[in-house]
């Protein structure tokens, strides 16, 4: 195994502060406490952390309406999440943008979105800086099956394709679009194969398999990084919960649910493979989930002791200056 | 000298865009024949097109590809990666072409572009100008002839701005560039080869901020963009009947300067309001309705609202000529006020 061991302690915290913030947040969004609603990403994690692994605070994400993984994964506090999802003044957006909308520039997270596809023209973007400014950062841009049939997705791809961007393209195929299967909506065999429409590299990924991601996900950013252009990842995964908190999932049977919670689960399989390869222990994975129990515990906290925003915040933050006279 | 010296309103948005390249390097232009040319086997295409209208023309020659950037027809995926591009650090003027095609880019402008900011709790700032041509007069028909300043002055986090003479169109858009929010720039298609004064040196004209282009005392007439011409000259002509009739371009219709357009009819007591956009929910019923709010007790007459009919752009000039309110209008409409 070629990632370092301090790598896979890493991406161990990451994975396991995903999965561990994602029931919290289940647990606390039933008992009312979360405003909104919220859309899970528990059983994607390795497709998160195996590709920010590869990142750093310069290099950009986006994100979508399943976006607290992403942020995780990249670094955001999850004591300034929490208190977002509460909706308080603390919040990573000051309670302006809830569970859908969370970013944080500082650490290159350029925002879940509301809008399924609507993070890939923004990737772009964030590519299309570091391209006219000469920095060796990329841009990656996370979406689901869905998105890849929005028309963002098709004129982001042409757009990279044609100014060679160093942006990756990850296509999370977690097989349903809400209650639509991903074997009805997409047309042709796979998503990855419309790379070559564009001109791209394009490679299927087991999601299910930190170390297949981080392996591709690693070239692709490596590519990026060396002025080689843009690749479109399909990673096939699967999520543990509905679309959102209270989709009943008619769409999908209970036993197929558990068959991937106990045989696909990202997270302990990870442990097996490290484990059983003698690179870490139990024991210091256990630590690290104890750990990651405490932090959660603490967010949590933080989030219920913190102040509501002000009503007069809502005229706030609209734009940097605007001087309307009446 | 520099107080003679006489610009088209295309040269002077040119010029703005020359001057804020030079003079900040984060600036970037792009948009789909901003150069023109791009691929082409031919020896002289380069910069073949400068832009529909011509306005991009010799910028790549100074700046270079990696500053200014033909895109595929593809306007959301390059409106969205200016936006993109903006929140990390670059000031791109995106060139939309004709304002009509807002359509395909619109999730990008108004749930990206417009509510970044403010999603993020202030954290972010998208310094974009989106360029795009409004208007009609040319016989170009339905889909190329809209003015729809009113759909995105309705959007909070857009700003939008129309210049009506080449001063203010330099002065505007050397204001949008630093400007630290995303900008609309509209620029009327039959303003385009209108000239006028324009210094040699830059300088901003400030958004929010209404001129009077001419003062009178008995009607206020508030007119975008084209209709000010209409306005003016209606203005002169009334002058022979006695009227004296105060014109008001509002330049900047978000923010809007609303103080200049209330104190104006608070002097003359009556409100005539030009609009070449189709006249529900549009900037004429904006700006009556705040009139009616903020100055109801000076008004001596109802305000007249002087705008299309609710239909779209007609192609035959006989039915466009119809179409688009005519100085006639303006003149009854001023008529009608003066004797209630």
């Amino acid at each position: 195994m070629e990632i370092p061991k301090e790598k896979l302690l890493e991406i161990y915290e990451r994975m396991a502060t995903i999965r561990q913030f994602e029931e919290r947040v289940r647990e606390e969004f039933a008992a009312n406490r979360i405003p909104g609603f919220v859309h899970l990403y528990a059983g994607e994690e390795a497709v998160a952390v195996g590709v920010c692994a590869h990142l750093t605070d310069e290099d950009m994400i986006t994100s979508t309406h399943r976006g607290h993984g992403h942020c995780i994964a990249k670094g955001v506090d999850v004591k300034s999440m929490m208190a977002e999802l509460y909706g308080r003044a603390t919040g990573a957006c000051k309670g302006k943008g809830g569970s859908m909308h969370i970013a944080d520039l500082d650490r290159g997270m350029l925002g879940a979105n509301g809008i399924v596809g609507g993070g890939i023209p923004l990737a772009c973007g964030a590519a299309l800086s570091a391209q006219v400014l000469g920095k060796d950062n990329v841009a990656v841009s996370f979406f689901g099956d869905g998105g890849a049939n929005e028309g963002s997705f098709h004129e982001g791809l042409n757009l990279a394709g044609v100014w060679q961007l160093p942006a990756i393209f990850v296509a999370e195929n977690n097989g349903w679009a809400e209650s639509t299967s991903s074997d009805y909506s997409v047309a042709g065999a796979d998503i990855a194969g419309r790379a070559r429409a564009y001109g791209m590299r394009g490679e299927v990924v087991d999601g299910l398999d930190l170390f297949d991601v981080y392996e591709k996900a690693g070239k692709a950013i490596a590519a990026a990084r060396a002025g080689e252009g843009p690749t479109l990842l399909e990673c096939k995964t699967y999520r543990f919960y509905g679309h959102h908190e209270g989709d009943k999932q008619g769409y999908r049977s209970q036993e197929e649910v558990q068959e991937y919670r106990k045989n696909h689960c990202v997270i302990k399989n990870f442990r097996a493979r490290t484990t059983d390869e003698n690179v870490l222990t139990d024991g210091e994975l256990d630590e690290i989930e104890e750990r990651v129990a405490e932090s959660i515990e603490s967010a949590v906290a933080y989030a219920a002791d913190s102040p509501w925003p002000e009503p007069s915040d809502v005229t706030e933050d609209v734009y940097v200056n605007y001087k309307e006279v009446l | 000298m520099s107080e003679e010296r006489e610009l088209t309103m295309g040269a002077a948005i040119r010029e703005a865009l020359h001057s804020e390249m030079e003079r900040d390097s984060t600036v970037i232009v792009m948009g789909e024949d901003v150069v023109g040319g791009a691929g082409s086997k031919l020896p002289d295409a380069e910069d073949c097109w400068g832009g529909p209208f011509g306005i991009t023309g010799g910028l790549a020659g100074k700046f270079g590809r990696n500053r200014i950037r033909d895109t595929p027809i593809s306007e959301a995926g390059f409106i969205g990666a200016a936006i993109g591009a903006a929140a990390t650090g670059l000031r791109p003027v995106a060139a939309l072409m004709f304002v009509d095609f807002f359509g395909i880019p619109m999730d990008q402008i108004f749930n990206q572009g417009a509510k970044i900011r403010y999603m993020f709790g202030g954290k972010a700032k998208v310094p974009v100008v989106i360029r795009a041509a409004i208007g009609g007069g040319i016989n170009a028909a339905a889909q190329h002839s809209q003015c729809l300043y009113s759909v995105f002055a309705h959007i909070p986090g857009l700003k939008v701005v129309v210049p009506s003479t080449p001063y203010d169109a330099k002065g505007l858009m050397t204001a949008a560039i630093r400007d630290d929010d995303l900008v609309f720039f509209l620029e009327h298609k039959r303003l385009m080869g209108s000239k006028g004064h324009v210094p040699e040196e830059s300088y901003v004209v400030p958004l929010g901020e209404a001129l009077v282009r001419r003062e009178g005392d008995d009607v206020t007439v508030v007119a975008i963009a084209k209709m000010i011409d209409l306005a003016l000259s209606a203005a002169e002509g009334l002058e022979a009947e006695g009227v004296n009739v105060e014109v008001i371009d509002p330049r900047s219709l978000s923010p809007l300067d609303g103080r200049t357009i209330v104190d104006s009819v608070e002097k003359t007591g009556r409100l005539v309001i030009v609009d070449e956009d189709t006249p529900r929910c549009n900037l004429a019923t904006d700006i009556a309705a705040l009139a009616a709010d903020e100055a109801f007790y000076s008004l001596e007459a109802p305000i007249k609202r002087v705008t299309p009919p609710h239909t779209p752009v007609p192609f035959s000039p006989a039915l466009e000529n119809a179409y688009i309110p005519s100085e006639d209008r303006v003149v009854t409409a001023i008529r009608e006020v003066m004797a209630a």
